[in-house]
């Protein structure tokens, strides 16, 4: 089964990344921009059927390993 | 006739590059990455560091800067333009050199002398090397692993693009010699022209036997070669 | 039990409040409250250890700032200064190792930029529980990647340190990091307002919720399971930021744009406005509104406590204004005009022309408390120092083996070559020697740096074990050709409200004064991070030394511990006793134990040997020399062996892995043997000839290693323990993008 992981930032964790491609961005003449955040995509094939028990599974890769708890939050998406 | 050493914001080899250039007889300048204007230099030097904190791609931001039209237009008439490592990146992005430098195969920074092989002596920056010399001089990146799709590497190989490859030190070209992955043990490249190249070792870090090594100067004795020639 | 009162969650004692009630005249609104927590917290006020911080010597000729200030200067001759610091970043790399390790770098790098120096090279010392533990190797990993995320991107080379592994930092690693910078004596500043009408320019990145309250609670407290819930926000460092600061403000310094400059650390805007404004004997008047932000709805606490990075205040007479925002709009930085010095000495604070804080300036910074904590010697020591016979049935080929795997003890190279070693030219000897050796172009000078430490020894006898620390650094610093200089200190402790941590502290304090006195040298800053505890379980005593030297004329070939060869005899210099096992990682290892009282050791050899050191190999007239530490005879051999790719025979009665303090080997050409014997007379420093260099084996009395194998096992200790996983856990764990 399919799942895809968003990772980001938390909204008080600065992203110095996101801050220096909104100014280069506005530099190239895109002055719309307000802000720009850069977060992280984990695609994962799991082996199972069920669903819940595969979100379960996740959940905890994340919580140990996918993301920082310290600093990112995370959300799990098993495409059915 | 001066060399142009483009400092980007984020750029942290450009006093080490002007210092190794004039150690070679090569008068060279800092030029901010905002100017519009090269006319009076002959060559132009894009040194290491992280342009742009290296973000979202290594030169991805830099490719961008109003210097690079000025690069780009020196490079189309023949004047000599070195790359080394972040330079040699940015030169990828812009699309004067063909490939990519991605993550090194170990995933960790790399900073060590290694051994490299001149295969090529048709570029600025190996002219005064022969082929079949071997060169001890200093990696120092993270983003060092050369590749390309087969197509343009089997063109630089038939070409004789590929002017530095990492060996051995006795020479041989072997996978337990390659770093960091490199298609090919490709350490540097060079245009159909020759006049644009890259690398990733940094020959200004192997000038001077107190620091380790001086082999990184006749790559440095080539670009000031090129550099007369340009003048003449 | 209620909710804690306001300022108990902020870290303060009822006592503390009550002081901050005096001085107000009343209670104190929310702004000055978070002022004053962050001001007195332990991290920012040295309020258990300022009392004992005043025996250290301070004063030498060549001292031109010393402690108090962001780094302590010391004259290097024709002009040049060298400017350097040392702080830990504990906790934040616990917490987040990756961030952590790399915004410990960017602090110190601003401490030393501060001054008015170009920062030139940076160390690490970094300590961590076993690597047989995942969580270790996961801590280890990032912090390393940290540095060099950090340390690579800014563009200051990280040219040496130290690496330990012990249980007692499996819950509280050690992060201290050493930075170095040179500048010309005109372009000397220091944290100063200027008077009255100076205008306050904050510079730099945006100013965000980072680190809230991470002086006061981060720093200053004990970690137990309850830590979760209070972290703060964890502060993330942008390289890219503070290179494009550092040359903003060398711009400023080399223009004489600026009058005094403060960086933003810990305690951010509070201690930035305080601090400087009380240095002048000023006050400030602030505006929060203009402070440049990153995001919306932050309180005046919490912008007056924010930890945000890359940021300086930069004190500026107001018709040079307009020429500093026009040189930080050059570098691509912001700048905003926040503040107006004032006299009066009142800090007052605005935020939409309501006054949120009215503080004297000075209160915050000198009227912290002083706490005079209880000592107690502990009782452990009786126990531990009872004399344990030490069977000598020992297998020395298998200890030097077992040794060598050591990960304490391992070729750092998989540490090192992570970290850019080489930029600006400078490195004559880098990492993986005994000390640094880092020329400055254009001169004749060379300064030389190290930092060392070692907890097993400190915990067994603090004041003998920091006063060995001095003196070894003092060699580590000869053996390249330089002449101590000046110190600063680390000191890394458990919890100070007990009374064995305080007289483990005050021991420490009372060693390194002691080796200072006797080699002349002064103690010109330092940094100390108490509450390194998990669970109520204290780390050892862990004081690092760092010490800088200077080498003029600098030698063109030092010594090097790769410069032996076949032919070449060994020598030992220094007493031939040979049988300190007290805290030695032979012990440790080999012997499962850590007990006993470490040697006492000698003033007088430990300036003899220091200044034999420095006149051997900046006359350049031996190929390697060696300071013996841990591991003891055999291990140094070995190291030497191993990077030269020679073998040795050696003939010597001696414990080969003792730890006896002032010893050092020598490889040496013997046509150059009697000067070196000479010097060492007229030194008044014994010499022995032990051994010869040759063959493919490290032969030590009976025993026999064979070399290849030998090396085989030191350079595969570290990257056989931490392997590809480890790299690729950190490299997704945290964010990648730092680590080009």
């Amino acid at each position: 089964m399919k799942v895809t992981v968003h990772v980001q930032r938390r909204p008080d964790i600065a992203d110095p990344q996101g801050t220096a491609v909104a100014r280069a961005l506005r530099d190239l003449g895109h002055d719309t921009v307000e802000t720009v955040r850069i977060n992280r995509t984990v695609e994962l094939e799991i082996r199972g059927t069920d669903p819940a028990a595969i979100e379960a599974e996740v959940q905890t890769m994340c919580e140990r390993l996918l993301a920082n708890p310290v600093m990112e939050d995370f959300e799990v998406v098993v495409h059915r | 006739m001066k060399a142009a050493v483009v400092v980007f914001p984020g750029t942290n080899c450009e006093q080490d590059a002007v210092y190794a250039l004039e150690s070679v007889g090569v008068e060279a300048a800092l030029v901010w990455h905002r100017a519009t204007d090269l006319s009076e230099f002959a060559g132009v030097v894009l040194p290491g560091g992280f342009a742009h904190g290296d973000y979202l791609r290594t030169g991805a931001i830099a490719r961008f800067s109003p210097i690079m039209s000025e690069v780009e237009r020196l490079a189309d008439a023949g004047a000599p333009v070195l790359g080394i490592c972040n330079g040699f990146q940015i030169l990828c992005e812009a699309g004067l050199l063909p490939g990519v430098l991605l993550q090194n195969a170990g995933l960790r920074f790399i900073c060590r002398p290694v051994q490299l092989r001149v295969t090529s002596t048709d570029s600025i920056l190996t002219r005064a090397a022969r082929i079949g010399q071997i060169l001890e001089i200093p990696l120092n990146s993270y983003e060092g692993n050369y590749a390309t799709d087969p197509a343009t590497f089997a063109d630089l190989e038939r070409n004789d693009r590929i002017v530095l490859r990492y060996s051995d030190p006795t020479g041989a070209v072997t996978a337990q010699a390659n770093p960091n992955g490199s298609l090919g043990n490709t350490a540097g490249i060079a245009n159909r022209t020759g006049n644009v190249a890259g690398l990733m070792p940094h020959p200004e870090r192997a000038i001077e036997s107190v620091l380790g090594s001086s082999d990184g100067r006749v790559l440095l004795e080539s670009f000031a070669m090129s550099m007369s020639g340009a003048d003449g | 039990m209620g909710e804690p009162l306001v300022h108990q969650a902020l870290g303060m004692t009822d006592d503390e409040y009550e002081a901050v009630c005096v001085i107000l005249g009343r209670a104190p609104r929310d702004a000055e409250l978070a002022m004053y927590s962050v001001m007195w917290s332990e991290h920012c006020s040295y309020k258990s250890s300022r009392p004992h911080l005043k025996r250290f010597p301070a004063e030498a000729p060549w001292v031109v700032v010393g402690p108090g200030e962001n780094a302590g200067v010391i004259d290097l001759g024709d002009g040049w200064l060298g400017a350097f610091r040392i702080e830990s970043h504990n906790h934040p790399s616990f917490v987040e190792p990756y961030q952590g390790a790399a915004t410990g770098v960017g602090g110190i790098l601003r401490d030393v930029f501060t001054m008015g120096a170009r920062p030139i090279a940076v160390w690490d010392q970094i300590r961590f529980g076993s690597l047989d533990d995942p969580h270790n190797r996961y801590l280890f990993a990032g912090v390393v990647a940290g540095i060099a995320g950090y340390g690579n991107a800014v563009g200051v080379p990280t040219v040496g340190g130290e690496l330990a592994f012990e249980d007692c930092y499996a819950g509280n690693p050690l992060v201290n990091v050493m930075a170095l910078g040179i500048l010309r004596r005109e372009q000397l500043v220091l944290a100063e307002s200027g008077g009255e009408g100076t205008e306050a320019v904050l510079l730099g990145a945006a100013t965000g919720r980072d680190g809230i309250g991470g002086a006061s609670v981060l720093a200053s407290a004990s970690f137990d399971d309850t830590s979760n819930a209070k972290r703060p926000s964890v502060q993330v460092g942008d390289p890219f930021e503070e290179k494009k600061l550092i040359e903003a403000c060398l711009e400023l310094y080399e223009r004489g744009l600026v009058i005094g400059i403060q960086d933003l650390g810990a305690a951010g805007l509070s201690c930035a406005t305080s601090e400087p404004a009380a240095k002048s004997g000023m006050g400030m008047e602030v505006d929060l509104r203009r402070v440049h932000v990153r995001e919306p709805g932050m309180t005046p606490a919490e912008l007056l406590m924010s930890e945000s990075q890359e940021r300086m205040m930069a004190f500026v007479a107001p018709e040079n204004v307009d020429e500093v925002l026009a040189v930080a709009a050059r570098w691509e930085i912001d700048a905003s005009r926040v503040g107006t010095v004032s006299r009066g000495g009142a800090l007052r604070v605005f935020v939409n022309g309501d006054l949120v804080a009215d503080v004297p300036a000075a209160s915050l910074s000198e009227d912290a408390p002083v706490y005079h904590r209880p000592l107690r010697r502990p009782d452990w020591l009786d126990d531990l120092w009872v004399d344990r016979p030490v069977t000598n049935e020992l297998d020395a080929a298998a200890g030097l083996l077992k040794l060598l795997d050591e990960p304490s003890l391992a070729d750092p190279a998989w540490v090192y070559e992570q970290y850019d070693h080489m930029l600006f030219l400078n490195t004559v000897v880098g990492p993986g020697h005994d000390g640094t050796l880092l020329r400055i172009k254009g001169t004749t000078k060379a300064l030389a740096g190290t930092t060392d430490g070692n907890g097993r020894r400190c915990y067994l006898d603090p004041r003998r074990g920091a006063a060995r620390l001095v003196y070894e650094a003092a060699l580590n610093v000869a053996v390249t050709g330089a002449r101590p200089m000046a110190v600063v200190d680390n000191l890394n402790f458990g919890n100070p409200e007990k009374p064995e941590v305080m007289w483990q502290f005050a021991e420490t304090v009372e060693g390194i004064s002691e080796a200072c006195e006797v080699l002349g040298i002064p103690v010109v800053g330092g940094n100390v991070s108490f509450y390194n505890e998990t669970d109520g379980i204290d780390i050892y005593p862990t004081p690092i030394v760092g010490l800088i030297g200077l080498a003029d004329p600098y030698p063109k070939r030092p010594p090097r511990l790769d410069r032996a060869k076949a032919g070449m005899d060994l020598w030992l210099l220094g007493p031939d006793t040979s049988q300190d096992l007290a805290g030695s990682v032979f012990q440790k290892i080999v012997l499962g134990t850590i007990a006993g009282r470490p040697a006492e050791p000698s003033p007088d050899i430990a300036a003899q040997l220091t200044g034999l050191a420095t006149r051997l190999a900046a006359g350049e007239i031996v190929s390697v020399l060696h300071d013996l530490s841990e591991g003891g005879l055999a291990v140094a051999v070995a190291k030497v062996c191993i990077v030269s790719d020679v073998g040795v025979t050696i003939d010597w009665p001696g414990h080969a892995f003792a730890e006896d303090p002032h010893r050092l080997i020598a490889a040496v050409h013997s046509e150059r043997s009697d000067r070196m014997v000479a010097l060492a007379d007229a030194a008044g420093v014994a010499a022995h000839r032990i051994g010869t260099f040759g063959g493919e084996e490290i032969r030590v009395g009976r025993a026999a290693v064979n070399l290849e194998r030998a090396s085989r096992v030191w350079r595969t200790a570290l990257p056989r323990r931490m392997g590809q996983d480890s790299g690729r856990r950190t490299a997704n764990a945290t964010s990648g993008h730092a680590c080009r």
